[in-house]
């Protein structure tokens, strides 16, 4: 950092107002970018270039045959009701998924944050889903809920439950769901947990000697202190909904019964990698990248407004 | 001009090191586990037996993985020579001429001996063109049959040497097995897209899809959603409600062999090469084996099953050296003691009759009883233009709709002409999409 930093020139007299700083040399700011400029291009501007070209084409999967169709594929989605009812379901699966991993993540950062000796105990525990790979997750959760060895189905049929989720679609979304989000909690729970350290000590303390108790400090202090952290982790796990599920998809439910858990990125995989039609599955992926850019972009047009830094 | 240099003392290099060392030929595969083992030491018996080629087998995961990882290496010039593509597969590869050597001319080329007849008769079908040439060679193949717990059907007072012939029989010892709680469920059945619809169709002679079972053409319809196949599905429905039968998941079906193996199912109906699964997991019972049940107010002779597993394509691209190669392993592959010792081991078919005929003398099946019965019941009688084998494009994702139609028929959201009609109608607009990209 300080050899950085000997490049850098804060600008005089609005040192504290701004951030903004400028630079001697004008190479030198696409110099410090160009590898992570260089990164995006292989691996995401080219490839992404690749699935808009081929979202285009018909083409065999060999390769040997490609023809021009337009906008066909994209056509083809928008009329096939199956496809209408996966870009519901993934919205229902991402609300879902976001909501339960970020109010967990919340619930666990608060309780821990109140524990003074035992706070890092708790810590490494509650982070170690994290470094869990999607696809272990979701084997564990479909040996735990598995309808004809798994432990939960036995408990829960003790209540009155009858659980299957080969053949109930409800109950596989649900799986996927909790699959997910448990996964999820622990990012959200660090994140959440390091934004709560840096609430200042003495603004609850006033609050105390005010008379408001913990309940109270918390949501009148604490949450909206807290809005930069939830937005971003807002952001995040949409994201991770709409991407990083696959594995766990497709290690417990394989998209189904009858497509109940068949998300927008099952979909591409399944069209793409099972089914080799690269046109439809380009388009699909296309569709998926803009869904959410435009997510992004309104997470940060509006909801953004909301956040105090 | 220093490039181009480099280049010739490269291909020098390159030419120096192939005339003296032997020639790789790489095999991409789908066996894991035991099965890859054994693969593994084909090749490696294959090398030993002389010096001038060196088959290389390399394991690329399940057979869609493996598929499209070949596919995706052709795309980037850096195919394998040989990789082993699963039966609903087949189309696919056939559709796809540029890339694919067939198997029949490249042992013509090659000058080894071929002879299609040597093979048995439903595998040779399944593979071949409508001019009766092989395109891929037969490897793995393997026919579905039923599995019993002989020990259940003692207790519940049936005779434990007699499995079901028909569906009534499977229907009535169901009945029995669940009301005297010898077991909690009657059957069970793993593919049931592979099993309870494609193999259904072939034993009762129906269609299961216009211009034989999509043999003659891309403009093949799926025809499915027949009587026959209607009434079968409506019926595991009804036996599903009665409790008599239990679903056993999607694709393969992995509870299937689960409930079967914890005694919770007396019956199952799985892949021939479940078998030595089945005699490694029966511990505390005794297996039976028996063929596929059929309607017999349907049709009093049913027809051969057909087949699953997987065969091996040859890929173009390649040098001339590395064909003969592989015309050399494939005939290595064919004798009838390399494959004999495959099927034994692995409860896939004997691919050739000579490798049958040899497994007899050897007195194999009279020491394994039950071992036989997905040979004889894929070489009965003679196979008609419905029971021949399937050829489908884009077949992968239509066995995926089949399974979702009968999730939704198990579910109760559909009766099964329903579920069926549905199915047939999303699988014709795949096999559209397919005949407009080839």
């Amino acid at each position: 950092m300080p050899v950085l930093l000997s490049f850098v020139r804060q600008t005089p007299g609005r040192l504290m107002e701004t951030k903004k700083t400028t630079f001697d040399s004008r190479l030198l700011p696409y110099l410090l970018l160009a590898p992570q400029l260089f990164i995006t291009l292989v691996f995401f501007i080219w490839p992404a270039a690749q699935a808009v070209k081929s979202s285009f084409e018909r083409e065999d999967p060999f390769g040997l045959s490609t023809a021009f169709v337009g906008l066909l594929h994209y056509q083809r989605l928008f009329e096939d009701p199956n496809y209408i009812d996966a870009l519901l379901r993934t919205a229902v699966f991402a609300v879902s998924v976001t909501a339960l991993s970020m109010v967990l993540g919340l619930a666990f950062a608060a309780a821990v944050d109140r524990l003074v000796r035992t706070g890092r105990v708790y810590t490494t525990l509650l982070v170690w889903p994290y470094a869990v790979a999607p696809v272990v997750a979701g084997v564990l959760w479909w040996f735990l809920f598995n309808s004809t060895t798994g432990l939960m189905p036995f408990f829960l049929e003790k209540v009155g439950i009858h659980w299957d989720h080969d053949l109930n679609g409800t109950q596989a979304m649900i799986l996927i769901i909790i699959a997910a989000a448990w996964k999820q909690v622990s990012y959200n729970f660090l994140f959440f947990l390091a934004g709560l350290q840096s609430v200042p000590q003495s603004l609850m303390e006033a609050a105390a000697i005010d008379g408001s108790g913990p309940v109270k400090r918390f949501f009148t202090i604490s949450l909206p202190l807290l809005s930069p952290t939830t937005f971003f982790l807002f952001i995040i796990n949409v994201n991770y909904t709409m991407f990083d599920t696959f594995p766990i998809v497709d290690a417990t439910t394989v998209g189904g019964p009858a497509q109940a858990t068949t998300t927008l990125v099952y979909k591409v995989y399944q069209d793409g990698y099972l089914g080799l039609n690269l046109g439809s599955s380009s388009a699909q992926s296309v569709l998926l990248m803009m869904i959410v850019m435009v997510l992004t972009f309104v997470q940060f047009r509006y909801v953004e407004r909301r956040v105090q830094y | 001009m220093f490039k181009k240099l480099t280049l010739a003392a490269a291909a020098l290099a390159l030419s120096a090191t192939t005339s003296l060392a032997a020639t790789e030929i790489t095999w991409w595969h789908a066996m894991g586990g035991e099965l890859g083992k054994k693969l593994e030491e084909i090749a490696t018996k294959f090398n030993a037996s002389q010096s001038d080629y060196k088959v290389v087998p390399v394991y690329k995961g399940s057979y869609p993985e493996t598929l499209t990882a070949a596919i995706a290496a052709f795309r980037a010039n850096q195919q394998p020579a040989i990789v082993q593509v699963f039966e609903v597969g087949t189309g696919t590869m056939m559709a796809a001429k540029g890339a694919v050597y067939p198997v029949y001319k490249l042992m013509k080329d090659e000058g080894e001996s071929f002879d299609p007849k040597s093979y048995l008769a439903p595998v040779v079908g399944y593979y071949s063109d409508t001019q009766g040439n092989i395109l891929s060679l037969p490897f793995n193949s393997s026919t579905p049959i039923l599995y019993y717990n002989k020990d259940v059907f003692k207790k519940a007072g049936l005779d434990p040497e007699v499995a079901p012939k028909t569906w009534k029989e499977v229907e009535d010892f169901s009945k029995k097995i669940v009301s005297s709680g010898a077991a909690k469920c009657g059957f069970t059945s793993a593919w049931i897209t592979w099993v309870q619809t494609e193999n259904l169709s072939a034993l009762h002679d129906q269609p299961f899809g216009t211009l034989e079972n999509g043999f003659g053409g891309l403009k093949t319809q799926f025809t499915f959603n027949g009587p026959v196949q209607v009434k079968h599905w409506a019926n595991l429905k009804k036996w599903q409600d009665e409790g008599l039968f239990k679903y056993g998941g999607p694709v393969g079906g992995d509870n299937a062999a689960t409930m079967f193996y914890a005694q919770e199912c007396a019956m199952t109906m799985n892949s021939s090469a479940g078998r030595a699964g089945v005699i490694n997991n029966a511990k505390d019972f005794t297996p039976g084996f028996a063929p596929l049940p059929y309607y017999d107010d349907v049709i009093k002779q049913p027809k051969n099953s057909i087949i699953g597993g997987a065969t091996l394509w040859v890929l173009n691209g390649k040098d001339k050296a590395v064909y003969k190669g592989v015309a050399k392993f494939f005939t290595y592959l064919s004798k009838p003691e390399v494959q004999a010792d495959w099927h034994q081991f692995t409860g896939y078919l004997p691919i050739t009759n000579a490798a049958y005929d040899l497994g007899k003398s050897q007195g194999y099946y009279a020491k394994n009883p039950g071992s036989d019965i997905a040979i004889e019941q894929i070489t009965r009688g003679t196979p008609s233009a419905n029971s021949k084998g399937l050829r489908f494009g884009n077949f992968t994702q239509v066995r995926t709709i089949v399974d979702e139609e009968f999730q939704s028929l198990l579910a109760g959201k559909k009766d099964a002409k329903q579920a069926l009609d549905s199915a047939v109608e999303r699988g014709n607009k795949l096999l559209r999409e397919f005949e407009a990209a080839n």
